[in-house]
């Protein structure tokens, strides 16, 4: 990538690299997505293949974590996920509320154990 | 929860969405995000402008940091459109499930290109959450709005990572991390109000962390086809014997 980058320029390989094969995708999806209303069964399986996907994406941010978050133990992770989600529900159900309890529980927890 | 909107125009209603996004969780997290991916960016090497225009054309977190880590550490310009386009294919049932919700009987393809372009996920969860309370011919301008404050969040944050650089305390970048997953987590649960979300993410948080502990090859692409799958059968078995 290095001397790709000397030799195309850093734009001409955004497009390349980040740009095209990002988009294609997104357009794939408009193109499939025309004349379909939101109550077709293509359209409702989208949505769970989707869901799922980023549930996928959810247990694995925080279960195989990467970067800083690594260094934070697995068990105060799950723990601050569970506090969050305990905190969600009591908190009639407040996203901002419960996010808030989870991120002082990693840091409560990953202070207490990184420490 | 989200009592009906409506706007007198659509320059309002654009407004609105703006308005919903800054005050949304996930301008918090796209800050912590991209203060993330501006430092990141500093230490490979790239400039600050060249990152911000990544995260317009791009606009999706994953393939950015893909690219953002290839340019440090290399790979071929193949290997990594390769890896950049496999996590994009999350966009293509997103964009199915996202677009209907906007059309309306006098909509156009090309009123489309923005909301396709912009479909992330946060704007997907945030829309699917406030946009049926929205009147329909007021959706996509709304949308609209709503994209335009989280990309303005995220390129302002990336500039402000890119020049803090110099280093956030381990525990607090490990926070800022943890910022991303606890809040599609909870919006996530908070959007699934049927049965058939709430499935769909079961199973999706359930395969997910199984099948990449078993190594599988694009495992992300198959939590959500298996998953997704899974959930949608259950859903017509539960219809038919209704």
């Amino acid at each position: 990538m290095k001397a790709a980058v000397v030799e195309f320029g850093p734009y001409l390989i955004l497009i390349i690299v980040g740009f095209l094969p990002n988009e294609v995708w997104r357009v794939v999806g408009l193109l499939t997505a025309r004349g379909l209303n939101e109550d077709s069964e293509l359209v409702i399986l989208s949505r769970t293949v989707a869901t799922a996907l980023l549930a996928g994406v959810i247990a694995k941010l925080i279960l195989f974590s990467t970067g800083e978050l690594a260094n934070i133990p697995i068990l105060v992770r799950v723990g601050a996920a569970m506090c969050a989600f305990v905190a969600y529900l009591l908190m009639k159900r407040s996203v901002f509320a419960g996010v808030i309890a989870g991120e002082v529980a990693l840091l409560f927890g990953g202070f207490l154990f990184v420490h | 929860m989200s009592t009906s909107t409506t706007f007198p125009s659509s320059v309002a209603a654009y407004f609105g969405g703006v308005k919903s996004a800054l005050l949304s969780v996930f301008s918090l997290v796209l800050m912590g995000t991209y203060i993330g991916m501006g430092a990141l960016a500093h230490d490979v090497g790239v400039s600050s402008g060249w990152l911000a225009l990544s995260t317009m054309l791009v606009w999706a977190a994953p393939a950015q940091l893909i690219m953002i880590s290839a340019l440090g550490t290399g790979g071929t310009l193949l290997e990594v459109a390769l890896a950049v386009t496999l996590s994009a294919t999350r966009l293509f049932p997103m964009v199915v499930a996202l677009l209907p919700l906007l059309r309306s009987p006098g909509t156009r393809l090309r009123d489309m290109l923005l909301p396709t372009h912009f479909t992330s996920i946060s704007m997907w969860v945030e829309s699917l959450r406030l946009l049926p309370a929205v009147a329909r011919e007021h959706r996509i301008a709304f949308c609209n709005g709503l994209s335009c404050g989280y990309m303005g969040t995220a390129v302002t944050f990336g500039f402000v990572g890119y020049y803090l650089a110099a280093g956030l305390p381990p525990l607090l970048a490990g926070v800022l991390l943890f910022l991303t997953p606890m809040s599609f987590f909870l919006s996530t649960v908070s959007n699934a109000r049927m049965m058939i979300d709430r499935l769909a993410l079961g199973f999706g948080l359930a395969l997910g962390p199984l099948l990449a502990y078993w190594g599988v090859q694009l495992d992300l692409l198959w939590t959500g086809i298996i998953g997704g799958g899974l959930a949608y059968a259950v859903h017509r078995v539960r219809e038919a014997t209704q």
